[in-house]
């Protein structure tokens, strides 16, 4: 603990402080019955444009995501910058497709994706997969958040060994499990206000000031190596970097929003016009994390890796270190206080939003659907209060005893999984074409290739297909989609021609989906 | 207070969301196209204050789209 860094400490603790008192008092704000679990796990959906702006910023760009990005740019260059074309693309799903969503689930009462499927399909073994995929690609995701937790208190200067060095982790997380049980979904909403406003501040900070300070772009630009400032050209009968930037940004955002804390957020919006405004909204926060993956350039320049201070950083966290290490390197002390608490905070946000989905999505589409079909409200609430603590515990059990780097692998993974609900939940905003039992084999085939596929690349996100004389390395969530469709389609298509495909009824009627 | 929900009544929806189509989603596909054709993008000049082109364009892209989002908004709320 010889290096402790006082003054951003102190900073820090008080940011955690008052935030901490924050989320227990959110359970006070626009009260409702937190017996209920529309009122827990959805805040009543009472959040009207300006909250539901903070909700999902703070919820979809996460601590870990204003971490990585930078050190993506720091260390492998141009490809980074996908991350914008990602969140660019991402805004007209949102525009078009969830406020449908939204509507039939305000409707029908629905909290779930599970919900909905089992209303729309009546096929309760495809709302457990699309249930089990949300859970099992959400966990990882919370450990995640962790690990820029991590970073930021080791970047703070507190270190120790054993059981002492995990010990900030654990206040953090004993914290945010308090306030996640006891004011549910309303106490990220508070605490998202706060930390979207201090990761405005650190950024708009960061990207005005160092450059400044290193001599202008011209100069950081030049510090980076020729071969990683753009993206490689190319060969011949090969899409090379172009085709695995392009699909990596668009897979990653038909993924973004069909994860469980995505339609927690979306879900608890007061109504589809509140959604749609958002869809302009947001892309404030693409633009901040446009500029804060050029702070990994910043990180580059001004030559962070190479300072001593900072050795035992880099080897304990690797380039994730890039960006504490610059603001470490770049603001006074006071200020890296707040901007670390930004990204601490940052990542009990959109963490208190995940275990919320995944108790949600336990408590209403497996504990209520093969458990106990008949449980009283309170009862329900009082489970998913539960089953949120037993999410984090799990989430912090993992980043305490199993290396980092397999948290990201399985990240990686939980995209590739959670795209394979998109045919059932975004084309069943639309139609119920597609038979209930083709999408379940289309959902399970999708989710084995893409697996498959991922191991067989080492678990990197791109995999390198081949078409004839054609190479085109992609995104493996995208191509396994494909995969995806085609088999719900052409399954559908035989299922109607074996006159085989008489559905379950349909709860829903195409007026729930319109306002 | 707008912040905490002013529009949670459902006054606003019964003023008539639209309901169909618009050609007006088109647009969408321009956002779409320009960020992710990297071939549009892929090289440093013009720079911008010292930054390359690729990484100023798809900046810009953000605020544009944005922009277009809320126009598609206007419009087919009426």
């Amino acid at each position: 603990m010889q290096n402790v860094n006082w003054v951003a400490l102190s900073v820090f603790v008080l940011l955690f402080g008052f935030i901490t008192w924050l989320g227990f008092a959110a359970a006070h704000w626009r009260k409702g019955d937190l017996g209920q679990l529309h009122e827990w796990g959805l805040a009543g959906r009472r959040f009207g444009t300006l909250i539901t702006w903070f909700l999902v910023g703070g919820d979809l760009y996460t601590a870990y995501t204003f971490i990585a990005v930078p050190a993506l740019a720091f260390g492998a260059g141009a490809v980074a910058f996908f991350a914008v074309p990602y969140t660019v693309a991402v805004y007209p799903l949102l525009f078009l497709v969830f406020p449908r969503l939204w509507h039939v689930c305000h409707k029908h009462g629905y909290i779930t994706a599970g919900d909905f499927v089992r209303g729309r399909y009546g096929n309760r073994w495809l709302a457990l997969a699309i249930t089990v995929t949300g859970i099992v690609a959400t966990m990882p995701y919370i450990a995640l958040q962790l690990v820029g937790l991590q970073v930021v208190i080791g970047g703070l200067g507190l270190s120790g060994t054993g059981l002492v060095a995990d010990l900030p982790l654990v206040i953090a997380f004993l914290v945010l499990a308090a306030f996640t049980y006891s004011s549910g979904l309303r106490a990220p909403a508070s605490i998202a206000i706060v930390k979207d406003i201090l990761i405005y501040i650190t950024a708009f900070a960061a990207v005005i000031a160092i450059p400044i300070q290193l001599g202008g772009f011209g100069r950081i630009f030049a510090a980076v190596p020729h071969d990683k400032l753009l993206l490689a050209v190319p060969g011949p009968n090969n899409t090379g970097a172009y085709g695995a930037y392009a699909t990596l940004a668009l897979g990653s955002a038909l993924a973004l929003l069909l994860y469980p804390h995505s339609l927690t957020a979306i879900f608890s919006a007061s109504s589809g016009r509140a959604i749609r405004r958002n869809a302009a909204l947001l892309p404030g926060y693409s633009l901040m994390l446009g500029l804060l993956a050029l702070v990994g350039f910043f990180a580059l320049g001004a030559g962070v890796a190479q300072l001593p201070e900072f050795a035992a950083g880099f080897r304990q966290f690797g380039n994730n270190f890039a960006v504490p290490a610059l603001f470490l390197h770049s603001f006074p002390d006071w200020f890296v206080g707040v901007a670390f608490a930004a990204i601490g905070i940052g990542a009990l946000v959109p963490a208190a939003i995940m275990s919320i989905a995944a108790a949600n999505l336990y408590t209403r589409n497996i504990h209520c659907e093969f458990i106990n079909r008949h449980p009283t409200p309170q009862q329900e609430a009082q489970l998913a209060k539960w089953v949120s603590l037993i999410v984090k515990a799990g989430a912090l059990v993992f980043i305490l005893f199993v290396p980092t780097k397999f948290a990201i692998y399985l990240q990686l993974l939980g995209g590739i999984w959670i795209i394979q609900t998109l045919p059932t939940l975004m084309i069943g905003a639309y139609t119920r074409w597609l038979n209930d039992w083709a999408l379940l084999a289309g959902w399970a085939i999708g989710t084995y290739a893409g697996t498959a596929m991922a191991i067989s690349q080492d678990l990197k996100p791109a995999y390198p297909l081949k078409l004839g004389d054609w190479s085109l390395p992609g995104y493996t969530a995208f191509y396994t989609l494909i995969l995806n469709l085609g088999v719900a389609v052409v399954l559908t298509l035989v299922l109607n021609a074996l006159g085989a495909g008489k559905p379950a009824a349909d709860e829903t009627v195409a007026a729930d989906y319109r306002a | 207070m707008e912040y905490c929900g002013s529009d949670m009544d459902n006054s606003g929806d019964k003023r008539g969301e639209r309901s169909t189509w618009s050609w007006w989603y088109l647009l969408f596909l321009v956002q779409f196209v320009a960020v992710l054709w990297p071939p549009f993008y892929n090289k440093a000049e013009p720079a911008l204050l010292g930054m390359p082109f690729f990484y100023w364009y798809q900046l810009t892209c953000v605020v544009v789209a944005a922009v277009m989002t809320a126009i598609i908004y206007v419009i087919t709320e009426r």
